[in-house]
């Protein structure tokens, strides 16, 4: 270690490695994980928000999976909460429309209104 | 890929000694085989502190805590939780909510943690212990950079001053104050020690420190060095911990490797180097001039003082000697400031103190908390009370060298002093709680014990002294007593608080003394009613069969005196002649029918 420069080099990359340890107050974002969500493609969608997140360093943004949520019809689903708690829930969702869910919603606080699962239902 | 979970196994010695290091492989192995091992990582780390529900594993980011895991719950939860999202809700720690339901409790919010404040312990459980740049992430190393490229050693000492930390392996002596002490002395040679030696029967706080997070010790080594002037450092740990002498020394040679031990630290002109010194054990080679001699290659013993290290110390030279505990405070203290740390605690106490909490209590464990929070928090709220509906009885702080509380002392706020003042200290965390099974006579005489068999024997007072009081004791707990001894135990006590040589005589009393000030009753009823109202000294008790009997024969068949006789069905009897209190009775019966008095 020769200066201080180097050792904060290091401290920054792995904050970053290690930001799912920490305590966050941002927005969380829950992919559906269920059988059906599984089938429909949710696993792509997830890793698609994952990387989203990862690449545009949103470190105060929780992605996490659940279960079931019982709207099989119009998996892989995707609920967004927002930093007052207001649930948003997207359905029909794609990794290119599920990083389109992060830049929008979850960057400026754009709900993507043609997604949202009340519209799917009319 | 980007990493979306991280799984924490616990790798603290209790959650290793029931196969964490098998669960772990069993986590990487069954994620690989669901194809997840590029999404998920699992990570190793020291001691969460709740020990008793280990071996524990925490998820991230659902921070979900599970707690007494298997290697067979493993495929279960990577394929239900880590791939579907499905938390397992038999393994995932609980709590029961107002109305009685068992709920899940997200890590962060378990009511063990939620009154503690983690500083010594900040990364124990957060980080890989083996791996230095987690270390650094977690600012390790900032403010020794910060010590090097801004501060003089004068202002180091100032903050650590100002900030009010004392140390933490038992006296309290303020540590700013102590560097200051050696930073006078004007020679070429000085030495930086880390009392590692924990010799506190029950107390693990100090390992989990070097098991969890060894470079907030290093770090704060290095510091220490250049505040008094010395370049060479040493931490004298029992061998009898071999994890955290490998985490230890695996984290020396890594801090080597980054630079941040050796020649010119961050291209300054500071070197500083540190190698780790197995100590063998003995109790009172934690006393610091008895540790100077150890390293040394002399026998363990301490030796007067004056001379104090910090003017003559190791090999002569001056030296510097602090816990663990201390040290780990310091690169916060850097980082955060004086006003920070002096900003918590009490008066004259400042930041937190680490206990290891034992003996009848719910959450066994490891806890800090700030200074001024009472014992009650501390055993209720943190430790979850007292099992089975049982009656607390006494709280036990300071180890051997301690005494006794009672209920009366449970709102007293914890810091040295007020500890002190009730007749019993901080001592380095010791912290054992009692219930109304546990006879105080006998307590006194368990510590005593370990005083006997440890005490070095240089001094006459403690030598013979403390062999004297343990007799008396052994006399009382079997019903010889006489009221003269108590009187005789007091003296002997308070003369050998006056003059043993060391802290280990000073304080052996302790046990004894508060034992005769809060519990006098207990050893009345043993000297003159001949009898132990806990039911634990063997002498003084008869086991007796009450009408709760059901007649089922076990005790019968379990007796190996045949002291039990009776039908089936029917009310059975003990003769007390022939019985050899051996206990297997009482321990069988699943009625509760068999009592001591
Ligand atoms: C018998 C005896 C045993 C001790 N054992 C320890 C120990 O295990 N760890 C420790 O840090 N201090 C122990 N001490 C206290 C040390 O002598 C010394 O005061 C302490 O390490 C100083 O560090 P501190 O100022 O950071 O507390 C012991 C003292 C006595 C008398
Ligand atoms: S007080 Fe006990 S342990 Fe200390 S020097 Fe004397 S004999 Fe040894
Ligand atoms: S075990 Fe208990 S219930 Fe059974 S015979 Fe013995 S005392 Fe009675
Ligand atoms: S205490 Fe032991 S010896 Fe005595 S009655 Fe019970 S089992 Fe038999
Ligand atoms: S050793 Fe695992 S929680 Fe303490």
């Amino acid at each position: 270690m020769k200066s201080l420069a180097e050792l904060e080099k290091i401290r920054n990359e792995e904050k970053k490695k290690m930001n799912l340890r920490d305590i966050k107050h941002g927005y969380q974002i829950v992919v559906g994980m269920g059988t059906c969500g599984i089938n429909a493609g949710a696993r792509d969608v997830l890793m698609a928000i994952v990387d989203e997140v990862d690449k545009k360093d949103l470190r105060d943004v929780t992605v996490t999976i659940s279960g079931c949520i019982g709207e099989c019809e119009y998996e892989p689903v995707v609920k967004v909460i927002d930093t007052k708690g207001k649930e948003f829930i997207y359905g029909k969702v794609t990794a290119e429309t599920g990083k389109k869910i992060v830049d929008e919603h979850v960057m400026n606080n754009k709900v993507v209104q043609d997604m949202l699962l009340e519209k799917y239902k009319g | 890929m980007a990493i979306r979970t991280e799984i924490i196994v616990c790798g603290g010695t209790g959650c290793m000694s029931s196969n964490s290091q098998d669960i772990k492989n069993e986590f990487e192995k069954q994620l690989k085989a669901l194809k997840l091992d590029k999404e998920v990582n699992v990570i190793m780390s020291g001691c969460f502190g709740l020990c008793e529900k280990g071996p524990v594993v925490v998820v991230y980011p659902d921070t979900i805590f599970y707690a007494h895991m298997t290697v067979g719950d493993v495929e279960e939860i990577c394929r239900e939780h880590i791939l579907k999202g499905r938390v397992v809700e038999r393994k995932a720690y609980k709590e029961a909510t107002e109305d009685d339901v068992m709920k899940i409790k997200k890590f962060r919010e378990i009511n063990f943690y939620a009154k503690q404040k983690r500083m010594a312990l900040r990364n124990c459980g957060m980080i890989n212990p083996f791996d230095i740049k987690e270390a650094i992430g977690h600012d390790g190393y900032k403010a020794l950079g910060k010590v090097l490229t801004e501060m003089t050693p004068q202002e180091v000492i100032d903050v650590i001053s100002k900030s009010g930390l004392r140390g933490r392996g038992g006296a309290g002596f303020p540590t700013g104050l102590k560097w200051s002490l050696a930073a006078k002395n004007d020679v070429k040679q000085k030495y930086m020690i880390c009392n590692a030696d924990e010799g506190d029967p029950g107390a693990f706080m100090d390992r989990a420190v070097l098991e969890g997070d060894p470079h907030s010790v290093i770090e704060a080594m290095a510091i220490a060095g250049y505040a008094i002037g010395a370049s060479q450092g040493y931490v004298y740990v029992r061998a009898e911990y071999p994890l955290a002498v490998e985490r230890l020394n695996f984290a020396i040679k890594q801090a080597y490797e980054y630079g941040l031990l050796g020649k010119h630290i961050f291209g300054t002109k500071f070197s500083f180097d540190l190698e780790a010194r197995l100590g063998a054990g003995a109790f009172v080679c934690g006393e610091e001039t008895a540790l100077m001699a150890s390293i040394e290659g002399e026998r363990g013993m301490p030796r007067n003082k004056p001379p104090f290290p910090a003017n003559c110390g190791l090999w002569q030279k001056p030296t510097i000697i602090n816990n663990v505990e201390t040290l780990a405070n310091v690169p916060q203290i850097i980082l955060n400031g004086a006003e920070w740390f002096a900003s918590i605690g009490t008066e004259k106490s400042k930041g937190t103190k680490v206990f290891a909490l034992g003996g009848k209590i719910n959450n066994t464990g490891l806890l800090e908390i700030p200074m001024g929070t009472t014992l009650r928090e501390v055993i209720y709220e943190i430790g979850g009370g007292i099992p089975k509906g049982k009656q607390f009885k006494a709280v036990q702080t300071g180890g051997p060298s301690g005494g006794c509380l009672t209920a009366k002392h449970l709102d007293t706020p914890i810091d040295y002093d007020n500890l002190t003042a009730l007749g019993s200290m901080m001592g380095s965390g010791g912290m054992i709680v009692m219930d109304e099974d546990n006879c105080m006579v006998d307590v006194a005489r368990f510590f005593l014990e370990f005083t006997v068999d440890e005490s070095c024997g240089k001094c006459t007072p403690c030598r013979e002294g403390t062999r004297r009081m343990l007799e008396i004791l052994e006399k009382i707990t079997k019903g010889k007593g006489e009221m003269e001894d108590l009187e005789e135990l007091r003296d002997l006590a308070n003369t050998i608080k006056d003059s043993a040589l060391c802290g280990l005589g000073q304080t052996a009393p302790n046990p004894v003394l508060s034992t005769l000030n809060n519990f006098y009753d207990e050893y009345v009823a043993h000297v003159k009613d001949k009898v132990c109202p806990a039911g634990v000294c063997k002498a003084l008790i008869k086991y007796y069969i009450t009408d709760a009997c059901k007649g089922c024969g076990l005790c019968k068949r379990n007796c190996p005196a045949q002291a039990i006789s009776g039908e089936l069905k029917q009310q059975h009897h003990i003769d007390t002649t022939k019985c050899i209190k051996c206990g297997a009775c009482k321990a069988s019966c699943k009625f509760g029918a068999i009592i001591t008095k």
